[in-house]
């Protein structure tokens, strides 16, 4: 079983007439509950349980409190290739679109992990575009080897790899994977992929279920939200994580929110997610899998995103660049989408602290 | 309130503490003191050696004795390898097997705990295994060379107490060595009836960590211990289905002369 049968499991399933059925009563015993079906976290998705936004706010702190306490981790990008094949309508690193492109050398990756290691991160995440031909999987392991020497965690967000690729770059120290669907609908998925081997709708959703295979040590999944309807879009997210962690409970399943954002080249049919929105999508979330880490990028506005820390937010990216070289500032290229929180490591720390958090560097090492 | 013996050490304190879940670094060493605990277990993994305002080691008084746990291991295999790099980081020879397979309920794997315990103890550690309170297990446990045996009350930071009371009273009677009721202790009551059953310590970290005030809570924690201990040294009073009264309703029946 692939996880496409529970999306196409879905297909024909009335969302609007569930999520108009759901009134303020059915979200009120919802709360009042342990346990979050399927249904329970739709329906924690509703325009109803909007009205609920300070109940479930109250639950999903409690709940993010027992199980990962006043945390929260911090994390960095290191783009180290931004060149792409793929026709992707929403991104900055679309083939089309006339940016300079940069892959980096053995050495420039270190330069990169220098710099950014001088600024107290421990944990990072590898990117690349999309390019078999300049990024394949073993330009991505041997960085990794080099990013190893300077952190102590890495993970991949690159091109969907094969499961002995990925078998290949667990076993070389690689701890984890990050892979967005973009969009479970498969109509939109479709639209906004305009060509490229990312068109291929099953290949992509399947990869999460390839790096559990491969016994990565975490996989992080999500939806670009603004590409479709955000309910369905938070619910597949949802639905796509507790089956990840149903099946391979050893593996840390987490999930991402990223909200589109300008970048280089047009997305005309953008489909909003206002502030409230995304507070309810993360709170139902929490609910619904509680264990489950919960993680939000520089994307989002500083002041915003303090504000999520004690709704359940507990993984953080700080002091971004996500420029290819944007670190050792050589040569550095146009980034992959603006960021909107461009506060230092420093500062981010001083806004968890003041929240009556901790910031915490170090959650994991390389055995 | 007498000493636990336990690896060849003797402890003032039954309360056990963890370092996970505080709001800062800060906190510890006044949670250290206000708890009287001098036995503290530490994330291997989130030790930072690199950078010394970082490292939680540095938070931690001298005379603490540490307990490296190996949170993080999948298997039998990655926790081996945890507590051997924190030996060789100079966390000394405690420490805590902690493996755990299954991210949903976060509930210890005792089969791959076992071997652990068995090549660690081997290679000199004072083993303290996470396990869920089952009595085979514990046996095999202590047979594997573990210095005492840590059966959880709840799962980990649910704050939900002794649910698994039957089996940890099972535990408590049968197993020789020191046993530390750990995880699920969420209020110092759950902690003293831990005690009052006859549990030889207990570990505490989300309660006091995500408290309003951890360093209070610390206190609350020690006094209850305490008290829990006091309780069962003393002996409980004997549990009765009936009422019995102070002044029984047949006592005529032994007065002189009757």
């Amino acid at each position: 079983m692939s996880f496409y049968e529970v999306v196409s499991g879905y297909k024909d399933f009335d969302f609007n007439g569930f999520l108009s059925s759901v009134n303020s009563e059915r979200v009120r015993v919802i709360l009042s509950n342990d346990k979050i079906s399927d249904m329970d976290f739709l329906a924690l998705l509703s325009p109803a349980a909007q009205g609920h936004l300070e109940h479930m706010a109250e639950k999903a702190r409690r709940l993010s409190l027992n199980h990962f306490g006043k945390a929260v981790l911090l994390y960095a990008p290191i783009y180290i290739s931004n060149y792409c094949i793929n026709r992707c309508a929403y991104c900055g690193f679309n083939h089309d679109n006339s940016i300079s492109r940069k892959r980096l050398t053995m050495e420039e990756i270190e330069q990169e992990a220098i710099e950014l290691s001088k600024t107290g991160i421990r944990h990072v995440l590898l990117l690349t575009g999309e390019s078999k031909k300049h990024s394949p999987a073993d330009y991505i392991i041997e960085a990794s080897r080099v990013l190893r020497r300077h952190f102590d965690s890495v993970t991949i967000e690159v091109s969907p790899l094969t499961l002995e690729e990925y078998v290949h770059a667990a076993k070389s120290g690689i701890d984890g994977v990050t892979v967005y669907q973009e969009a479970y609908d498969e109509e939109v998925y479709d639209e906004v992929h305009l060509s490229g081997p990312k068109k291929d709708y099953r290949f992509r959703l399947d990869t999460p279920e390839r790096a559990c295979r491969a016994n990565m040590r975490s996989v992080n999944v999500g939806a670009l939200l603004g590409l479709s309807d955000w309910r369905r879009e938070a619910f597949m997210t949802g639905m796509h994580a507790n089956y990840l962690q149903d099946k391979y409970p050893s593996t840390e399943i987490s999930v991402s929110f990223p909200r589109i954002r300008p970048h280089a080249g047009v997305f005309e049919k953008v489909s909003g997610v206002s502030d409230i929105q995304l507070v309810q999508t993360i709170l139902a979330m929490r609910l619904f899998m509680p264990h489950v880490s919960q993680n939000i990028s520089t994307r989002e506005t500083a002041t915003f995103r303090d504000n999520l820390i004690p709704l359940g937010i507990n993984k953080f990216s700080a002091g971004s660049c996500t420029e290819v070289g944007g670190y050792s500032g050589a040569q550095a290229t146009e980034a992959q989408f603006e960021i909107s929180d461009g506060r230092s490591v420093g500062d981010v720390c001083e806004a968890i602290l003041a929240r009556g958090y901790q910031p915490l560097f170090k959650n994991w090492m390389s055995i | 309130m007498g000493k636990l013996k336990i690896g060849g050490i003797e402890l003032g304190s039954r309360l056990f503490i963890g370092t996970g879940k505080y709001p800062s670094k800060d906190t510890l060493p006044k949670v250290i003191e206000s708890s009287g605990t001098q036995m503290v277990t530490i994330a291997l993994r989130r030790v930072d050696a690199t950078r010394n305002e970082n490292n939680i080691l540095s938070y931690i008084p001298k005379d603490t004795i540490l307990l490296p746990n190996t949170s993080g291991a999948r298997n039998a295999d990655e926790a081996v390898r945890i507590a051997r790099l924190a030996r060789a980081m100079g966390c000394g020879d405690w420490v805590k097997i902690e493996v755990i397979s299954d991210n949903k309920y976060l509930l210890p794997d005792n089969e791959e705990t076992l071997k652990a315990t068995d090549i660690l103890a081997n290679e000199g550690f004072k083993v303290l295994p996470y396990m869920n309170p089952d009595l085979m297990s514990a046996k095999k446990l202590v047979d594997a060379g573990a210095v005492g045996v840590m059966p959880l009350g709840a799962p980990i930071g649910t704050n939900r107490g002794l649910r698994m009371k039957e089996l940890i009273g099972i535990i408590i009677e049968e197993i020789k060595l020191p046993v530390i009721v750990d995880a699920g202790i969420g209020a110092p009551s759950h902690a003293a009836e831990a005690m009052e059953m006859g549990a030889d310590a207990v570990l505490v970290n989300t309660a006091i960590a995500t408290s309003d005030d951890p360093v209070k809570m610390a206190k609350a924690f020690s006094l209850a211990v305490k008290a829990g201990r006091y309780a069962c040294t003393a002996r409980l009073g004997a549990k009765s289905e009936v009422a019995s009264a102070s002044s029984p309703l047949t006592g005529f029946l032994h007065e002189e002369g009757f």
